[in-house]
């Protein structure tokens, strides 16, 4: 067994947090801008809702489902000639944080089409009966219904996306999960796996407690 | 105002047996009435008030509202349309994240209204329905009638010429019902708004409502004024429906004596002050027995049902049941034998 080199250790520990940070923080900002409008557009072409399209319908379900069956690891590869085509390297923690970031606009798309469909279809026909375009239905009722839903949707999509960065070592993501992975593991250095996987509980409790306030906040 | 042209709707359920929701329904609704359709659950009355604003696309026939066949509406020309009717809910439906006020304004942006205007009407409105001081509060705190005091304004908020309600007071309690049933009536009278009103209460249709419409599995069974077809409902179904309401109970050994015939009478307001029964005991040797009796008022006209046990020898029953049928609204023996 390796001498595990506490001093190494805690130079390597501060980098790779920042990594983890960086590709879970873009992943979740990808998933807000694009999850959050293939969400609606899911909901409101699905059948006996405001606009149903079931070519449209099919399509976007089809593609969430391909996205959210395939293994991340296959994805992280199958992603390599895009990933590098966006920007511009396919290693590094931006180089992981494409993939990642699909696979939480797909994830957050079906959380956001859940809470959608939990919103009262009570007040969404009295909007139709009022004569309320599509979009003001989205905007006024849909997504004001949906809020606090949607926030501990976030919630539990960040959690997620920790757990997966681990696995963005393989394109040299970096990030504490790889750490866990590369000394703890492939060295034998239980204290470091330990050490680290401290930190990731951690980091997931303060998610889990900033989203449950948040959430509660916003539901009135 | 409405016409229903032989409207018809079907739809396709879960194992793809066609159910029929309305059938042929015809009929034509006046500008400024109240028009109640009554039925049980599951009768079509839902479905048929729906295609008025196409909710709900009729099948077949036509819903024609103001001489326009609300089916070739679509796009712009719907939205518009829909604008200028109102509707209403059992469930009140309210957008929740929205304050009592901004409820009511989101009606009128929907409908396009410039800020100044919305910003002036909204209290007018509040205050025409008594809730002017909850202007910022949120639906949730409020009772089940505010909810709904809250759903008309929004209704009426662009000046609707229809107002369409779907069970409005099915959710309130009696006390509730009635002071939301005053505030319709008021709207009615004060802006000529044409209102259509289904429900399963008899209580709403008698006290609101000036014509009505019975629908039993679809169909329109019963149509007419109120006090008419309350009063002298002619088909089956009607007749049970009205009987929770005008069937006097009484104990099973009165009416399983054959012996003595039990008559109902039945008498509206003017025969109501004749003494029609006093009569009776005068001119033919009968002895009267007074068993039940009670007087509704339908459109705030009394309507009376009396049960009484007449004793006397045939001949005299006989033209004392004749006496009774010329003079009051109905007269009928309900212990016959068979």
């Amino acid at each position: 067994m390796n001498e595990t080199n506490y001093s190494e250790l805690a130079s390597n520990l501060l980098p790779a947090f920042g990594e983890t940070l960086e590709m879970c923080g873009i992943a979740l900002l990808l998933a807000i801008i694009l999850g959050i409008p293939l969400g609606v557009l899911s909901y409101i072409t699905s059948k006996c809702s405001i606009c149903q399209n079931r070519f449209v319908n099919l399509l976007v379900s089809f593609i969430l489902n391909v996205i959210m069956s395939t293994p991340f690891v296959i994805l992280l590869v199958l992603l390599l000639p895009f990933t590098k085509f966006v920007v511009g390297t396919s290693i590094g923690p931006e180089a992981a944080s494409v993939p990642l970031g699909i696979v939480a606009i797909a994830f957050y798309a079906r959380l956001v089409e859940g809470n959608l469909h939990g919103v009262d279809k009570g007040v969404i026909e009295a909007s139709v009966a009022m004569g309320a375009t599509w979009f003001k239905i989205v905007t006024n009722v849909l997504l004001p219904g949906a809020f606090s839903g949607m926030i501990r949707g976030l919630t539990v999509l960040a959690v997620t996306l920790v757990g997966y960065s681990a696995m963005a070592g393989i394109v040299g993501g970096g990030g504490v999960g790889d750490l866990a992975i590369r000394f703890g593991y492939y060295r034998y250095q239980t204290d470091v796996m330990i050490i680290t996987v401290l930190l990731l509980i951690g980091l997931v409790q303060i998610i889990q407690t900033i989203g449950e306030k948040a959430s509660q906040k916003a539901q009135k | 105002m409405i016409k229903f042209d032989k409207v018809s709707v079907s739809f396709s359920d879960k194992k793809d047996h066609t159910v029929n929701a309305v059938r042929n329904v015809s009929f034509e609704i006046g500008k400024g009435e109240i028009w109640g359709i009554v039925g049980t659950s599951g009768a079509g009355k839902s479905t048929l008030l729906r295609t008025v604003n196409q909710l709900q696309l009729p099948t077949g026939g036509r819903t024609i509202v103001d001489g326009v066949d609300i089916s070739s509406l679509s796009g712009k020309e719907l939205a518009k349309f829909r604008h200028s009717i109102g509707m209403i809910f059992q469930q009140f439906n309210l957008v929740s994240t929205k304050t009592v006020a901004q409820n009511v304004a989101f009606a009128m942006e929907i409908a396009g209204r410039s800020q100044e205007e919305i910003k002036q009407r909204v209290p007018e409105l509040l205050e025409l329905v008594g809730l002017a001081d909850r202007a910022d509060v949120y639906p949730n705190t409020l009772s089940g009638g505010q909810k709904q005091r809250v759903g008309i304004a929004r209704a009426v908020a662009n000046n609707p010429k229809i107002l369409l309600c779907d069970e409005a007071t099915s959710a309130l309690d009696p006390e509730t019902t009635n002071d939301v049933l005053e505030l319709l009536k008021k709207i009615n009278v004060k802006f000529g708004i044409t209102i259509v009103l289904i429900t399963h209460e008899l209580d709403v249709v008698k006290k609101i409502c000036q014509r009505v419409a019975v629908m039993n599995k679809g169909e329109v069974v019963e149509l007419g004024e109120v006090f008419d077809v309350f009063t002298k409902p002619q088909h089956e179904f009607t007749k049970t429906l009205l009987s929770h309401t005008f069937d006097l109970d009484l104990p099973e050994r009165l009416t399983q004596d054959h012996t003595k015939p039990l008559v109902r009478i039945v008498y509206n307001g003017e025969k109501a002050e004749d003494s029609i029964v006093s009569n009776v005991v005068k001119h033919y040797a009968i002895d009267v027995n007074i068993l039940h009796g009670k007087i509704e008022y339908i459109n705030d006209k009394p309507f009376g049902i009396l049960i009484v046990q007449l004793i006397g020898a045939q001949d005299e029953l006989a033209q004392g049941l004749d006496y009774l049928s010329k003079n009051t609204y109905r007269t009928e023996v309900i212990n016959e034998r068979n």
